[in-house]
């Protein structure tokens, strides 16, 4: 990522740690403050970041993918229906069911993005429609699926009350976690490492593979992939599955590892804004990681300033009021998206349904 | 004597599109070590059958052989396979990518993992080039490549495939005349070590340099066959088109008036910022036709955008008739007689899917004649119609038919039709007979000539050495933004022009 961007993410994110150690001063260590709000960040930016990278693969291959946002609502739900039956309905383990879990969400994100693919490269509807549809459909079926679930006589847990299969478990990094200010960063549960590890491997498969250049080149100049034989269609199916299953994992985080719960519509809009900070990171894994951990220390300091609301100074009233700080990962999506932090790149190609073929 | 089996041949081979067909039973064949030539008009159906050969589109009927043997090209893989290679009209080349990833894109060399070997693949690429003569640098990104450099990559691709049979669809039309030459020596190269070369062109001059044989398309359909001994341009030229047409322009030697526009110390900036006109001035006489050559995109397009308002200099001065219009907009640059023939007729000139008769009031759409008090008077907007389609020989099936209806040829008519329909003081013409057939070209050339006539100045801006070489008064050559030489065309040379046009020394002198 170029330097400007590296300094405009470690600046803001400076900005709000410092923020929150100064209004929080009164009650708890500065230096506690720091660590918490470090680990918030990156615990909350990890649906981002995930998100982020599902649409780092659909657009590098070509296809816009405004689904993001259906695709980890549906996964979020169905994750959770499947840890809360196993939970309810067998004697698996915690572990277990939490782990089923994170398989249906991998599994229904991946048939989210089968049908964004078959609309827009088999068919090639026009990608944005195709995402508005996943995005449409997510938000109808898991309300409705929800209800009958949960209320409609003869539902799934209609008669018996459902068993949480509770949270993911937190995971220290020997040695690291125990590192002072920074050591809760290392104290993190499973998908927020997840994240970071499908980071280093999109990078590593986009950019020094082989399937990673016929990625980029379906999404740079698709004739030019199919004049040397390379099947675009096939290329391009494969990338948004890819992509789904990571952004599943997104959607697991919601009701596997954040609340042990599901809600209609609790994504709330982190959908798209995995899908700018993938254009603030300029359609890059390490940029999209970037991109999502400004958005998250926003997220961060709104969460932690609820820890010490009564401390906050007199003259600081202003941020007594949660929405205020709220809107912050809003604003800062607008602000980086204007370009005053630098321009992105988009692939050359994407949105282009041309597959070279015919 | 017994001719040798070819080393790609077709017959009966018919490709079409819709009601058109667009090759019609087309027998080709290619021998062994040859340099053959398909010559056609714009459309004649050369790039539809190439496709063919290279497995990009399916014939609806007809055979392949490649060798003697009878073949089914599916997709572009079986073409590859079977040793035949492609350098396609529009390059096929990402752009992001460096050379080595482009070259083995399709074909990759990889280690366990499919982790890309790029570094075997660049000395790979090094002793090729090496081999045949074709410089480049495998590790430059393609973008920042000029044109002639990203053809060879092009050619590399193939060689590294291992073609034995090379197409090169129209190779020359992005070249100058001296890059131009430097390909038909790899071609000559590449035939001594045995490889078959299909050269598709529509440039007459360079089919009987560097052919051995010559097939000619038209409509669809091959016409002629034969060989640079037994023809020359003229015959060349009447296979091509079916009648006898006039290679050369009529015209009397120019008459200039005052000055109509002046450019003074103009910078102009493209859309990523970087300059790309720098402090150029020239002016325009009344009577004149100023011809701008240069290889395509050495800033010429910029130019014309400044200069019919559609893009902002970032520096220096225009007046035209010594009214200061630097930043005048499009629309009151029209009213002061300003006409234009955009590049890219599609993008920039035409609404395809309106009629020929609306597409020729536009920009006047909605002043009297053709419109009064807001509401737009029809009985003129086709009257309108009927005098240009006559008196530009518009050849469609009527005022009312949809643009995209029409040729090529007639919907550049439309174009310059409208734009010299009103009162022109200066015409900007740019590539204004890029993809137009032979005939057409003759009609708008003397078009171009009678406006100029008429007292217009004209700023012509063309590719083809020849356009500038048979219309221009005066010539001023651009490259990388600036005017490297400026001559009358009486003393101009095409060798002379050729060097200017690639930046090299002595451009000054020419
Ligand atoms: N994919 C296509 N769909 C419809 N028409 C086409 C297509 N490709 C070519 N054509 C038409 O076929 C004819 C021959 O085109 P082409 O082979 O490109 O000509 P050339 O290469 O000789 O200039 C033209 O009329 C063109 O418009
Ligand atoms: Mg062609």
């Amino acid at each position: 990522m170029e330097r400007r961007r590296l300094l405009f993410i470690a600046a803001i994110i400076s900005v709000l740690v410092g923020v929150a150690a100064f209004v929080g001063s009164a009650r708890v260590p500065p230096l506690q403050i720091i660590a918490s709000m470090l680990s918030t960040t990156l615990a909350v930016a990890t649906p981002l970041t995930l998100g982020a990278l599902c649409g780092v693969w659909c657009e590098r291959a070509g296809v816009v993918n405004i689904g993001i946002e259906g695709t980890m609502l549906t996964s979020a739900f169905f994750g959770w229906t499947a840890a809360t039956a196993l939970a309810t309905f067998t004697a698996a383990p915690a572990g277990l069911c939490l782990l089923g879990g994170v398989g249906a969400a991998v599994v229904s994100a991946m048939l989210v993005g089968l049908l964004l693919s078959v609309l827009a490269v088999t068919f090639r509807v026009d990608q944005i429609i195709a995402g508005v549809v996943v995005d449409l459909f997510a938000v109808g079926v898991t309300g409705f699926l929800n209800r009958q679930m949960m209320f409609e006589h003869g539902g799934l847990f209609g008669g018996v009350a459902p068993q949480s299969a509770g949270v993911m478990p937190h995971v220290r990094i020997p040695l690291l976690a125990d590192l002072p200010v920074v050591g809760p960063i290392f104290d993190q549960q499973p998908i927020a490492f997840a994240g970071l590890l499908l980071v280093a491997l999109t990078h590593f498969v986009l950019f020094f593979t082989r399937f990673g250049l016929r990625v980029r080149a379906a999404g740079e100049h698709p004739r030019a992939a199919a004049t040397v034989g390379i099947d675009v269609r096939a290329v391009r199916h494969r990338s948004v599955l890819i992509g789904s299953a990571i952004a599943g994992l997104g959607g697991a985080y919601f009701t596997l590892e954040s609340v042990p719960s599901f809600e209609p519509l609790m994504t709330n809009g982190r959908g798209f804004i995995a899908l700018a900070a993938m254009i603030f990171g300029n359609w890059t894994p390490l940029g999209a990681l970037g991109a999502a951990l400004l958005f998250g220390s926003a997220q961060a300091l709104q969460i932690n300033l609820q820890f010490f609301r009564e401390a906050i100074p007199e003259s600081l009233s202003f941020l007594q009021q949660s929405s205020i700080v709220g809107l912050l990962p809003y604003v800062l999506t607008m602000v980086v998206l204007t370009g005053v932090v630098g321009r992105t790149t988009a692939p050359a190609a994407d949105g282009n349904p041309d597959d070279g073929r015919g | 004597m017994t001719t040798p089996t070819p080393a790609l041949a077709c017959t009966g081979l018919t490709k079409r599109y819709g009601a058109l067909v667009a090759n019609d039973a087309v027998d080709f064949e290619l021998l062994p070590g040859e340099i053959h030539v398909l010559l056609g008009e714009n459309g004649a159906g050369k790039s539809t059958l190439m496709n063919m050969l290279y497995g990009m589109s399916a014939p609806d009927a007809g055979e392949i052989r490649r060798e003697g043997w009878t073949v089914t090209l599916g997709t572009p893989t079986d073409a590859i396979a079977l040793g035949i290679g492609m350098v396609h009209q529009h390059f096929m080349l990402v752009p992001v990518f460096t050379v080595t990833e482009n070259v083995m894109l399709g074909a990759e060399v990889t280690r366990a993992g499919g982790v890309l070997e790029r570094r075997k693949v660049a000395d790979e690429l090094r002793a090729l080039s090496a081999r045949y003569g074709l410089e480049i640098d495998p590790d430059a990104r393609v973008d920042t490549l000029s044109v002639g450099q990203q053809q060879r990559v092009e050619i590399v691709k193939a060689l590294y495939r291992k073609a034995r049979v090379l197409i090169l669809d129209e190779p020359t039309a992005v070249l100058t005349p001296q890059e131009a030459d430097a390909l038909f020596g790899v071609m000559r190269d590449l035939r001594a070590e045995g490889v078959s070369i299909v050269f598709i062109t529509h440039k007459l001059r360079e089919v009987l340099a560097v052919a051995d044989r010559i097939t000619v398309m038209r409509g669809g359909r091959i016409v002629g066959a034969t060989t640079p001994s037994e023809t020359d341009e003229a015959g060349l030229a009447t296979l091509m088109v079916g009648r006898d047409v006039s290679l050369r322009v009529e015209k009397r030697v120019a008459a200039p008036g005052p000055d109509v526009l002046v450019l003074e110390n103009v910078c102009v900036e493209d859309h990523r910022g970087i300059e790309v006109v720098q402090d150029l001035s020239l002016r325009v006489r009344a009577g004149e036709i100023l011809g701008i050559a240069g290889v395509q995109g050495n800033g010429q397009t910029e130019l014309v955008e400044v200069v019919t308002g559609l893009r902002r200099a970032a520096r220096g001065r225009l007046t035209l008739l010594g009214d200061d219009v630097t930043r005048a907009t499009p629309g009151h640059l029209l009213d002061a007689g300003v006409a234009h023939v955009p590049e890219d007729r599609h993008r920039h000139a035409l609404i395809m899917g309106w009629s020929i008769a609306d597409n020729l009031v536009l920009g006047r759409h909605d002043r009297p004649p053709f419109a009064r008090f807001g509401l737009r008077r029809f009985a003129a907007v086709a009257e309108n119609a009927r005098r240009l389609f006559a008196a530009f020989d518009i050849r469609g099936s009527g005022p009312e038919a949809t643009c995209q209806s029409l040729s090529g040829g007639n919907q550049q008519k439309v174009v310059l039709a409208r734009a010299l329909s009103g009162t022109v003081r200066l015409l900007v013409a740019n590539q204004p007979t890029r993809g137009v057939d032979v005939g057409a070209i003759e009609q708008l050339h003397r078009e171009i000539v009678a406006a100029r006539d008429a007292g217009a100045a004209v700023l012509l801006v063309s590719a083809e050495l020849d356009e500038i070489l048979g219309l221009a008064d005066r010539i001023v050559v651009m490259y990388r933004g600036r005017v490297v030489s400026e001559v009358d065309a009486g003393a101009a040379t095409r060798p002379a022009l050729g060097l200017a046009m690639a930046g090299g020394v002595g451009a000054q002198g020419v």
